[in-house]
């Protein structure tokens, strides 16, 4: 894909995010940290990508190995920590 | 088998699923829905591409999610409340260090023209060694009071980065590569290191708009459209928060980062006395109030006194009909939101819980303010006083309130370093103690 388009992509979704996190209520915005974090680790593709392109057993493969690890630590985390701080924030009829 | 077409599409659908995830924040009712979206989309962007790329090392893989898993989801739930701006900061670390790793295996493959793979190992080396830093910090753990020379450091580092990344663009050498990594690493710690306290939320929010950004480098690096889209979206938020704060402390992000301490300017005739009051003054003030506004600030969070602030609002709206309502500065805390995940914790109802705009028209008209843990953000100076550091922060008006009680351990002055003149107003009663101590004494008394 060119290079052109890749920045075109970048930037609108740079105006999507924009929009988006505008209309996170303030409250959440711990929340928002660590759901973005969580899928800031989509990176992880990445690293599964290198993986697969690697020769086995050499240094690229390695690393990229690692990446997948420390990637799935923030996906795995990031999504637990997230659930873990949103199931606090419940309607509560009875007070 | 699926095409790379259609891989191209399902990961279309997950950065879809990731906007539909962070859209999901704008309420408390949709947002665990938005938080399990973004898992789906998660899942569906991995499988797919475990299912079109064989790796030759699926047992690697494999090893490397699952214990990703166990770790990350065991620590998670075994942290403490208290601790999760570090758990964060912890866990912003790991993905900056993932962009820096694939960034160096997609360098040392390509050889050659590898450039949009510096830009994730750059980036995602800040957010690293940036992140760990700010991990330590909050934690506890303070290397240096503050760093010497911290602004001439980060300016040699980043022309060292700059002359580096030169040097590979135009020779391909992969010593290059080395050094600039190194570069990058240092800079995230002389970034961090100096910024402490109030600050904090406002570094932890850039480091985060980092390692989405340094996820945009790596997907430029592969062309792949998925990391940029969700990159962006989270650098986007990383920004936004950050420079949200930065505007509710009147400052900008430059001061922020690269800044001195302004040192303590005092306000002129400090030197009057407090009046101080005693427990059984607060809870007697309380009892005969219509409305109590509560204050929390870092304070609260690290005595750990939500709790008790919570069994208070409960007896004084059960027992009395008080009306109490819970008011929130934007930086209030060690991240953004953080006195709002606390109350939550306590099980305060968000709907008593206010922002700054919708809380301060209620001050006037409040019996008692009970700050408890703040200072800095509750400072009248920030409207009155032009010689104070404060001058020009929007503030939570509690001077307004009929009575202002101060739940503190001393005078001192907060992070700013400003004085308080509050402390010295006629309607101000100082509350000498522990947050959490204090307020379960006062709910023992009510």
């Amino acid at each position: 894909m060119s290079l052109l388009f890749l920045i075109t992509i970048f930037l609108l979704s740079c105006f999507i995010g924009y929009f988006v996190v505008q209309g996170v209520t303030p409250a959440l915005h711990s929340p928002l940290m660590s759901v973005s974090n969580a899928i800031s680790g989509i990176v992880v593709i990445g690293a599964l990508t290198a993986a697969a392109l690697a020769e086995e057993f050499n240094a690229e493969e390695i690393i990229s190995l690692f990446g997948v690890f420390f990637a799935g630590l923030n996906i795995f985390g990031g999504f637990a920590v997230s659930e873990r701080m949103l199931k606090l924030f419940k309607k509560r009829k009875n007070r | 088998m699926i095409s790379f077409q259609n891989l191209y599409l399902i990961y279309l659908l997950a950065a879809i699923l990731f906007i539909l995830a962070i859209r999901g924040l704008a309420s408390p009712q949709s947002a665990r829905k938005g938080n399990y979206l973004g898992m789906l989309g998660m899942t569906l962007a991995v499988l797919v591409t475990l299912l079109v790329l064989p790796s030759r090392n699926d047992l690697g893989i494999l090893t490397a999610l699952i214990l990703a898993a166990v770790l990350g989801v065991s620590g998670a739930f075994q942290i403490k409340m208290t601790a999760l701006p570090q758990m964060i900061a912890l866990l912003n670390g790991a993905g900056g260090l993932s962009s820096l790793l694939v960034g160096f295996a997609q360098v040392l493959r390509q050889q050659a023209y590898a450039l949009d793979a510096t830009l994730g190992i750059v980036i995602g080396g800040v957010a690293f060694s940036g992140s760990i830093i700010a991990f330590l910090k909050l934690a506890g753990w303070y290397p240096f009071k503050r760093l010497p020379f911290a602004n001439l450091i980060s300016a040699a580092l980043l022309l060292a980065l700059a002359f580096f990344w030169i040097q590979f663009a135009t020779s391909d050498a992969m010593g290059a590569v080395y050094l600039l990594s190194l570069m990058a690493l240092l800079f995230g710690i002389a970034l961090s290191l100096p910024v402490g306290g109030a600050d904090m939320p406002i570094m932890i929010s850039i480091l985060n708009a980092c390692s989405g950004f340094a996820a945009v480098g790596i997907g430029f690096s592969f062309s792949n459209v998925a990391l940029i889209i969700t990159g962006a979206l989270v650098g986007a938020s990383g920004t936004i928060l950050a420079i949200g704060m930065t505007k509710a402390m009147n400052k900008n992000l430059i001061s922020v980062l690269f800044s001195k301490q302004t040192e303590s300017s005092s306000v002129a005739d400090l030197q009057k006395t407090a009046h101080t009051a005693s427990v059984e003054d607060a809870a007697f003030l309380m009892q005969n109030a219509g409305k109590v506004i509560i204050v929390p600030g870092y304070g609260m969070a690290s005595a750990g006194a939500q709790y008790a602030l919570k069994n208070m609002a409960s007896l004084l709206e059960d027992k009395y009909h008080t009306v109490v309502k819970f008011a929130i500065h934007p930086v209030a805390g060690r991240m953004p939101g953080h006195m709002n995940v606390l109350l939550a914790e306590a099980k305060v109802d968000y709907d008593k819980v206010f922002g700054l705009d919708d809380i301060n028209p209620d001050f006037e008209t409040a019996d008692v303010a009970y700050v408890i843990g703040a200072n800095d953000i509750t400072n009248p100076a920030a409207k009155t006083e032009p010689s104070s550091p404060l001058y020009g922060m929007p503030v939570l008006e509690v001077y307004k309130a009929k009575t202002v009680i101060f739940v503190k351990r001393s005078l001192a002055t907060g992070y700013s370093g400003a004085a308080n003149p509050l402390f010295f107003a006629d309607n101000t009663l100082m509350l000498y103690g522990d947050a959490k101590k204090i307020t379960e004494e006062i709910v023992a008394d009510l």
